[in-house]
């Protein structure tokens, strides 16, 4: 498919460094945890998680995302997907755990939203350097508990979602989710693996996209060659036992750069 | 079996460059979904991060694309071609390119530790500047190009031939007297799209190269008139998505085929391709491709 036009119709301030572009286009077919290109014209084409069917949530970081940025409220952007595999969703009655670290947020609110009408619980461990920067907070609140923790202790807790995860009782969860930087997620795979509960979670991954429809191989894990555009961006964790997550991924020419 | 150059493919089909093949498990993932062999990405005296994005986009007729030959270099990339080597249990074909015939003939220096079973020389992008097809559309240079890698390789040497020319019947002779021990036709067809929203050309790059469905026939054409000029195998490349499609190639003149964009429907396509490509020749009593390779050409 050809990049569809949409048009920014609202953008709302989440944090002081993320921002949710609401389009006058919604993807109702799409499966949470999906994500789409977005084609910041002029400038390039990164990839983004929808954080509502009809909306992403953007965290400023470099070139693409600060020319997002300036795009205003009537300005409009060129989108294709909704692409890759999303989240398996929980059945009913099931409790969940999502462990959300900054913008990894993006992905699991609206799966706590979907899971909160089925599921019979749906904790949250959220995660962030500040109390500024707790995204989603209300969205999470509004589906079950929240557990919060910040690298620097403006909320609650002082330190990391894997502090929490070490004290809870893991077993309780019938399935579980994180997104987060892959080193905070390196760290619930490791608890998790050492629980015995890698295999009912699920790991929303990210490396470098280029074609973001399954066929360059830029995104391609070692050493299974999954493609994270196709094959994920969801991944089951026994997918990623021995893989190279934790430890490395590639950049755009495709060296490899460690963790 | 067939027998492509000395290669022994247990299939007809294999992996198009720059398709899966940045890292040794892609490739080694793509041997086992069915390729009879496997061709690596490009790969380059330097790093390169390629064009930015979008650099692929599918249309109602086929695929553009602008990556601008990413690839880590030949020095990162050759512990890749090892592992691909080790494990993918097929031929592994090393694409690469370059500027001049000393770039080329660093790069295939390079990468010669890896053991490559054959080099395919990527004189035939259409949209990097300096590369690809700024070599590939002059006789001259490929003819240079491919005598210089001839001269430092032990292992057939393919040379992947452009569209975007005149008489690519030339630039295949050229290609045969430099050296080569086959030529791979065709890379991509200049193409461009535009977004009517906005007036911004689609592809980062602006323009790229045209894939898929809209030019098998093209493909097929330029297959037929080398047949009928060259005395080296073809291997035939362009809108492969179907065994039909295959045997098609097969008959206009291409002792093998490769498959690039289709892998955008599924990993299954060699399979898939092989399994009914093996069934028609078996139906018609044919022992090998190597029985129906240039047929068209006897119809007249
Ligand atoms: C499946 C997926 C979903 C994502 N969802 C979100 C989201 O909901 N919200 C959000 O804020 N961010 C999300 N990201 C990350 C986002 O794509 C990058 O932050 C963005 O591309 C940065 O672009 P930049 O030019 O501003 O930054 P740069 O300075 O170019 O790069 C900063 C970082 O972003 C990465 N990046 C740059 N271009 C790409 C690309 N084409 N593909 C993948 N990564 C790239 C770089 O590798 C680097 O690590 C997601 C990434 C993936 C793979
Ligand atoms: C995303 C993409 C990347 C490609 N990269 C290369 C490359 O690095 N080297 C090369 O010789 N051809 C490259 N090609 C061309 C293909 O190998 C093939 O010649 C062409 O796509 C036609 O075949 P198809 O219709 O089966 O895709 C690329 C094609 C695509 C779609
Ligand atoms: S980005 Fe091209 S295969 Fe994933």
């Amino acid at each position: 498919m050809l990049p569809l036009n949409a048009n920014i119709v609202r953008t709302v301030d989440e944090t002081p460094s993320t921002r949710t572009f609401f389009f006058d286009r919604s993807f109702e077919d799409a499966l949470t945890g999906q994500f789409v290109m977005v084609w910041i014209r002029g400038v390039d084409e990164i990839p983004m998680t929808l954080s509502y069917k009809n909306a992403i949530t953007v965290q400023r970081v470099g070139d693409a995302t600060s020319r997002l940025f300036e795009i205003q409220e009537g300005g409009s952007v060129g989108l294709r997907g909704p692409f890759g595999r999303g989240f398996t969703l929980p059945k009913r009655g099931e409790s969940v755990l999502l462990i959300a670290g900054g913008v990894g947020a993006a992905p699991l609110a609206p799966l706590a939203e979907k899971a909160s009408s089925v599921c019979s619980q749906v904790t949250t461990i959220l995660g962030a350097r500040n109390v500024d920067e707790l995204l989603f907070l209300e969205r999470f609140l509004q589906c079950g508990p929240v557990h919060i923790t910040t690298d620097d202790g403006s909320a609650h807790r002082c330190g990391f979602v894997t502090d929490v995860l070490d004290e809870l009782d893991v077993s309780g969860y019938d399935r579980i989710y994180t997104c987060g930087p892959e080193m905070m997620m390196k760290n619930v795979f490791g608890i998790l693996e050492r629980e015995g509960a890698l295999q009912r979670t699920e790991f929303s991954l990210h490396r470098y996209f280029k074609c973001g429809i399954g066929v360059c191989g830029a995104c391609c894990m070692d050493d299974t060659g999954l493609r994270v555009c196709k094959d994920g961006p969801v991944f089951n964790g026994t997918e990623l036992v021995g893989s190279e997550f934790g430890k490395y991924a590639r950049d755009p020419s495709g060296q490899k750069k460690l963790f | 079996m067939v027998n492509i150059t000395g290669l022994q493919l247990k299939n007809p089909t294999m992996l198009a460059a720059g398709i899966m093949g940045t890292t040794g498990a892609s490739l080694i993932r793509m041997a086992r979904e069915g390729a009879g062999a496997v061709v690596t990405k490009s790969i380059g005296p330097q790093p390169k991060e390629g064009h930015s994005n979008p650099s692929m986009v599918k249309l109602d007729c086929g695929y553009l694309n602008a990556m601008g030959l990413p690839n880590p270099s030949y020095e990162a990339f050759l512990p890749e071609l090892e592992k691909a080597k080790d494990k993918a249990g097929v031929p592994v074909i090393a694409s690469i390119f370059g500027g001049n015939m000393e770039e080329f003939r660093m790069v295939a220096e390079g990468l010669t530790p890896g053991k490559p079973d054959a080099f395919e020389l990527n004189v035939s992008c259409p949209h990097a500047m300096g590369y690809g097809a700024s070599v590939g559309t002059d006789p001259e240079m490929v003819k240079a190009v491919t005598s210089a890698v001839c001269e430092v390789a032990d292992i057939p040497v393919w040379v992947k031939l452009t569209p975007n020319v005149t008489d690519i019947v030339a630039i295949g002779k050229a290609a045969q007297a430099g050296g080569a021990d086959a030529v791979v036709a065709i890379n991509t067809v200049r193409g461009m799209s535009i977004d009517i929203h906005s007036g911004y050309p689609v592809l980062g790059n602006r323009f790229g190269g045209l894939s898929g469905e809209a030019v098998r026939p093209v493909a097929v054409k330029c297959v037929y008139d080398l047949y009928a000029n060259l005395d080296i195998p073809i291997i035939g490349v362009g809108g492969i998505s179907t065994w039909q499609h295959a045997v098609e190639m097969i008959m206009a003149g291409a002792s093998a085929v490769q498959i690039g964009s289709m892998v955008y429907e599924g990993l299954n396509v060699f399979s898939d391709i092989s399994e009914g490509i093996h069934r028609f020749l078996e139906e018609r009593g044919h022992k090998k491709t190597k029985d129906i390779t240039g047929i068209a050409h006897e119809r007249f």
